[in-house]
């Protein structure tokens, strides 16, 4: 069974910049806006294919501007291919970034709430996880204070437990594996074992090329928008390594 | 189209009530004079439009201070929500760039949150009335779940119009500052249509938050509701409610681009 399939899929971004300048300066030329728009596009995936099957772990490398984070983008629903395919079965679930859906004038327990909903999640469905979050976080005795006074590893934490607890059927991670203190580090780790065994779908875009060898059954390396290689961890890593020296 | 499933709904009811939970929270949380700031707000141009126009212009209104808050608060809704709007997806960058939920339901729950806070601000309303030695009237009941209701749709049409169109051409901000201060001007708050000239009394009708603003502030003074203007008011919060969410759907998709 497939769970994440590119066909042909190509996306490019117009160059916004020149039209942020302002609004007069558009308006008052206009066909000379819309050839910009055409002519300036910057091609962040071009015809890529690639499948994932069902609880596969498939990392995503590449240099910085190759098209890992627009996969990732084009993975979760938030962006639109200009051609090609992008079929994703089951719920996908990103595992976002420090502090992102969380508010600092919050408490914890509030902000589970929250970040649970923006994940797709109804209220009746996170308060049924309420109590395993908090468990697996560690930090009930911090839950009633507002999340600004939280330490840095605190907020990644309480993230960490918030996504791995909605029962993703796809699980995005764009770079941070796992966080916190080196044994809650290890926890992470654990339960991401617990969703390989599980057969949850992971797609991993990371620069950590030892996570990324440590933690994947497959990956890809893509190239300026073009997937360079795609196969077994060792040798695509050890191409990619080449092609970097 | 199709219609959302069950789950489909109760998720979408969760999430505007939660956000507007944040929004309402937030804005109690962060100062303890939270309410006290937000009704302070309109009293003070209230005080300041009174000795403007009242003290030194000799505008001639019966119980002008009770007349301008009668139409300062139900503007505050409008003036705070579009003025908010367009930042409202700008503030949630990291959001709309990675998950996938239905934006729309940030400018409901900025809209909602301000349209509560005026609720909030009714008791001041009552206080003055009572001042004056008038009371709250039973039509009031009627009145403000109607009114209310189409205010919401106006607000919300106009703060997702904002909202949306900021992303793509940033300096929109300051047109709708320039913009909201016209409205103010425009609609009847610091005078009363009977004073606007006989031959421009008509264009009143074409600014489509005229309607509403006099309907709230004929409920608050007298207990009137006028239904043809109340039904007007409706038509053009439809109007921009539609306009909104037209803009919306046809931009929406491009929102984590250009973030």
């Amino acid at each position: 069974m497939t769970a994440v399939r590119f066909e042909h899929v190509s996306k490019s971004y117009p160059i916004y910049s020149q039209i942020l300048t302002g609004l007069k300066a558009s308006l008052l030329n206009v066909p000379q806006t819309i050839q910009r728009f055409k002519r300036h596009r910057f091609m962040a995936l071009d015809d890529v294919s690639f499948e994932v099957g069902q609880g596969e772990s498939v990392g995503v490398i590449g240099s910085n501007g190759s098209g890992k984070s627009t996969t990732l983008a084009l993975t979760a629903g938030v962006l639109r291919a200009q051609s090609g395919r992008v079929e994703v079965r089951g719920r996908v679930c990103p595992l976002l970034e420090l502090g992102a859906g969380f508010h600092p004038e919050l408490t914890g327990r509030e902000n589970i709430l929250l970040n649970g909903i923006l994940l797709g999640l109804t209220r009746r469905e996170i308060l049924a996880r309420m109590d395993e979050i908090i468990a697996f976080s560690e930090l009930e005795s911090f839950l009633d204070q507002p999340l600004r006074t939280y330490s840095s590893g605190m907020y990644a934490r309480l993230g960490f437990s918030v996504a791995v607890h909605l029962e993703p059927e796809v699980f995005l991670i764009d770079e941070v594996l796992a966080v916190g203190d080196l044994r809650f580090q290890a926890k992470c780790r654990e339960k991401l074992e617990e969703f390989k065994k599980r057969r949850v779908t992971i797609v991993l875009v990371s620069h950590s090329l030892a996570e990324v060898r440590g933690f994947c059954e497959r990956v890809i390396w893509l190239k300026d928008g073009k997937v360079a290689a795609d196969g077994e961890p060792g040798s695509v890593i050890a191409r990619y390594e080449a092609a970097m020296a | 189209m199709r219609f959302p499933t069950t789950r489909e709904r109760e998720y979408l009811k969760d999430l505007l009530v939660v956000l507007t939970q944040k929004e309402v929270k937030l804005r109690y949380k962060s100062s303890w004079l939270g309410y006290l700031w937000s009704v302070a707000n309109p009293l003070a141009f209230a005080a300041l439009y009174f000795v403007a126009f009242s003290v030194y212009m000799r505008v001639d209104i019966p119980r002008y201070p009770l007349f301008l808050i009668a139409g300062l608060f139900p503007w505050q809704w409008i003036a705070n929500s579009t003025g908010a709007a367009p930042n409202l997806f700008l503030t949630n960058t990291s959001l709309i760039k990675k998950i996938r939920f239905p934006r729309n339901v940030l400018v409901g729950a900025a809209v909602l949150n301000d349209g509560i806070h005026f609720l909030c601000s009714i008791p001041v309303l009552v206080g003055f009335l009572l001042a004056y030695g008038s009371r709250p009237s039973w039509s009031w009941l009627i009145g403000i779940p109607v009114l209310a209701l189409g205010q919401s749709l106006l607000v919300y049409g106009l703060a997702l119009t904002i909202a949306s169109l900021n992303l793509f051409f940033r300096d929109l901000e300051r047109l709708t500052t320039l913009v909201v201060t016209f409205l103010f001007f425009l609609t009847p708050i610091v005078y009363s249509e009977s004073m606007i000239p006989e031959k421009y009394r008509a264009l009143l009708y074409l600014n489509p938050v005229a309607p509403l603003i006099l309907s709230w502030r004929e409920l608050f003074l007298s207990g009137g509701l006028d239904w043809s203007v109340i039904s007007l008011g409706y038509l053009y919060a439809a109007g921009v409610f539609v306009v909104g969410s037209l803009i919306y759907m046809k931009l929406s998709w491009k929102f984590a681009e250009v973030v």
